[in-house]
């Protein structure tokens, strides 16, 4: 579904990426881990289109398309959801409003007619229950006032709406507590299926107790140092990441 | 037309009265004397220094008294979609009796030209003409001194006018330039409930100069609802000075819109002269283009107690300029005032400039004031938000800056007349979502 190769990129002058080679089938949960400032947001916001980040070399194919090619917002219709590590908060838009423009264009994108005001609301109600999430909440300004966990569970909620092929969480566990984490992680596992794959950016162990990873990356200095199991988050929980820091240098 | 601005000035100056000017001819020259002292502005006087009306007048009009004709004969395409209201059309700053409409008034409801007033009423005229807005401003002067017609609405006591007012000023410069002067006066006695639209629509590309002063005295526990939709062409230099009085537990909601236009000034007064009054003045500007669209407002804590709110935002796009001038004054015995301002302005390119000015006049000392402007660009962030979404940049900044304009227009409480300024930003935008 996804593949990346040897995947470089800039913020300014600052080197971030540094040949990133990733592949990721339908089915699969990859998690990707490292210590702040190894890249790993940079890599969910380059494949998410952010502009910000200049990519300097690699490729990445999703489906057959070039996607360093698309717009974020054709990335998001063929199939991309980055599930923001800080939900922006955008005044005088609802998330209903938001959601059904959003889910109308990736369908425009598609070919398909756009869902009428009974459909949207059906489909939003379906998807509601997944997250926990109260409709008087999503009739307010995005994001606006909501507290840590609402914001997280919002990403989630549009996430359900939106069906993507891949997901790919950034730091979705960060200002969680435990509660809300799970209910999180509940609604991310309803939406797993064969046919679509998960990308979970975390620094922590702790979320992938909650959504199990087929393989875990480790991410440093801009490069994937290491992969393995779950078996390797485990070990990063117990050791943290200065081992893995030694043996890069060794390299 | 390459005058210098004193001859254009001496101009108006030499002007005698014209023979038609069959009323107020005391306050008019008194006026004109006034104008002789104060001159017209130059951007070194402080209230224009970012408007260069009197360089720009001077550039692109010659001072004339005469009077265009028009050939407009319908105005359909000028109204508010699917308002009923009480229609009063001015053409050319002349009152047009055939294309207004007000068969429906409610009884004792006055609406009349100063000089078909009856007896009773120019009384009022003659006694509130020109005390409620005593302003220095030079346009407001001039337009004493000039304006054709006058229009005096009066509401008596504890009268609800349940369908609105709707002025409609149309600059007819198809033919030539087009200089007008028009006002109103209108007096909302006490527990009564007014709703008074204006719009202004300029049309033919000759340009047009028009100033137009309103008075409006609002009585104890009365409610009035201003709103001014300037949606004129590109060659019309407007200034508008508004003054509404209010007295004790009165309620004053304004919203002004400008789309469009070469140079708009819009002077907004509001002397809050009584207790437990309420006023709300919101504006809107979205301009492009070279248009200058300067909001100068005046909210005067007169009396304890009262509250008054302020909100201005505005998006400049391509090379317009804004100008945002807000005065709060809170006068020693206003003890117990809250009054709140705020000016939001987005500048679309690099080219757009905003100079927004609150000025806080506050000698009470019990009292809670807050003013806040801010000026940026759209936020990228929100729009990587959006896009990231599925929502592509270009929709995804219209649903931005309509977001950013809503919560004004969202304050305009008659659905109609909200659903039609929805429209005019819609179409501004080019919202496609």
């Amino acid at each position: 579904m996804l593949s990346i190769k040897n995947l470089q990129a800039k913020i300014g002058e600052k080197q971030i990426l540094n040949g990133i080679d990733l592949q990721v089938n339908a089915g699969e949960v990859h998690a990707i881990m490292g210590p702040n400032g190894s890249g790993k947001s940079t890599l969910a916001s380059v494949l998410a289109g952010r502009e910000d980040y200049e990519v300097t070399g690699g490729e990445v194919d999703f489906n057959g398309k070039d996607l360093l090619e698309l717009e974020p917002s054709d990335r998001a219709a063929e199939g991309i959801f980055l599930a923001f590590q800080y939900p922006v908060e955008i005044p005088g838009v609802s998330t209903i409003n938001f959601m059904k423009t959003a889910v109308n264009k990736i369908r425009h994108y598609r070919g398909q007619s756009p869902l009428d005001a009974v459909a949207f609301l059906q489909l939003m109600k379906e998807k509601m229950k997944l997250v926990e999430i109260d409709q008087s909440l999503l009739g307010r300004s995005l994001n606006e006032g909501f507290s840590g966990g609402e914001k997280k569970r919002n990403e989630i909620f549009q996430m359900a709406m939106l069906e993507p092929k891949l997901a790919i969480l950034d730091e979705t566990d960060s200002g969680l507590d435990i509660d809300a984490l799970k209910i999180v992680a509940h609604g991310v596992n309803s939406l797993r299926s064969k046919n679509n794959a998960t990308i979970v950016v975390t620094h922590y162990q702790r979320l992938l107790d909650y959504i199990v990873p087929d393989f875990v990356h480790v991410l440093y200095k801009g490069k994937i140092v290491k992969s393995g199991t779950k078996e390797l988050a485990k070990e990063l929980e117990a050791k943290g990441y200065d081992w893995i820091k030694n043996e890069a240098a060794l390299v | 037309m390459t005058t210098s601005t004193e001859s254009f000035y001496t101009r108006i100056q030499q002007s005698a009265l014209p023979s038609y000017f069959t009323e107020g001819t005391a306050k008019r020259q008194a006026a004109l004397q006034r104008l002789a002292e104060v001159g017209l502005p130059t951007i070194k006087s402080e209230e224009y220094r970012f408007t260069p009306i009197t360089k720009s007048l001077e550039k692109k009009l010659t001072w004339e008294i005469s009077e265009q004709v028009s050939s407009i004969s319908t105005i359909y395409s000028l109204l508010v979609n699917g308002l009923d209201a009480h229609l009063i059309v001015l053409i050319n700053g002349r009152f047009s009796k055939q294309l207004s409409n007000l068969k429906e008034l409610e009884k004792n409801v006055i609406v009349t030209t100063f000089n078909e007033a009856d007896k009773q009423s120019k009384e009022v005229i003659q006694k509130l003409l020109g005390s409620v807005g005593n302003s220095s401003d030079a346009f407001a002067l001039l337009n004493s001194a000039f304006y054709q017609e006058g229009i005096f609405v009066h509401v008596p006591k504890d009268t609800v006018v349940s369908k609105p007012f709707l002025i409609l000023h149309i600059n007819d410069a198809q033919q030539k330039q087009v200089i007008s002067h028009t006002r109103l006066l209108t007096v909302v006695e006490s527990g009564s409930t007014v709703s008074l639209i204006e719009k202004s629509d300029s049309v033919g590309e000759h340009n047009c100069f028009h100033t137009f002063t309103e008075e409006i005295v609002v009585g104890e526990n009365a409610t009035f609802d201003y709103c001014k939709i300037q949606n004129d062409g590109r060659a019309i230099h407007q200034v508008s000075n508004t003054t509404i009085s209010q007295s004790d537990s009165s309620k004053v909601n304004t919203f002004t819109l400008t789309l469009n236009g070469q140079l708009i000034r819009n002077n907004l007064s509001i002397m809050i002269d009584g207790e437990q009054c309420e006023s709300h003045f919101n504006g809107l500007y979205l301009v492009k283009g070279n248009t200058l669209v300067d909001n100068h407002t005046v909210v005067d804590h007169q009396k304890p107690n009262s509250f008054s709110n302020e909100m201005y935002k505005g998006i400049m796009d391509e090379n317009s300029k804004g100008v945002f001038n807000g005065k709060i004054y809170v006068r020693p015995h206003a003890q117990k005032t809250n009054a709140f301002q705020s000016n939001r302005n987005i500048l679309m390119s690099e080219s757009a400039t905003i100079n927004t000015k609150p000025q806080l006049e506050i000698w009470a000392d019990d009292v809670k004031c807050s003013h806040g402007c801010t000026t940026g660009q759209l936020d990228e962030e929100a729009l990587f938000y959006l896009q990231a979404r599925g929502i592509p940049h270009d929709a995804a900044k219209a649903m931005l800056l309509y977001a950013f304009a809503l919560d004004v227009i969202s304050l305009v409480k008659n659905e109609t007349l909200r659903n039609y300024l929805d429209g005019l930003i819609t179409e501004r935008l080019h919202k496609n979502f």
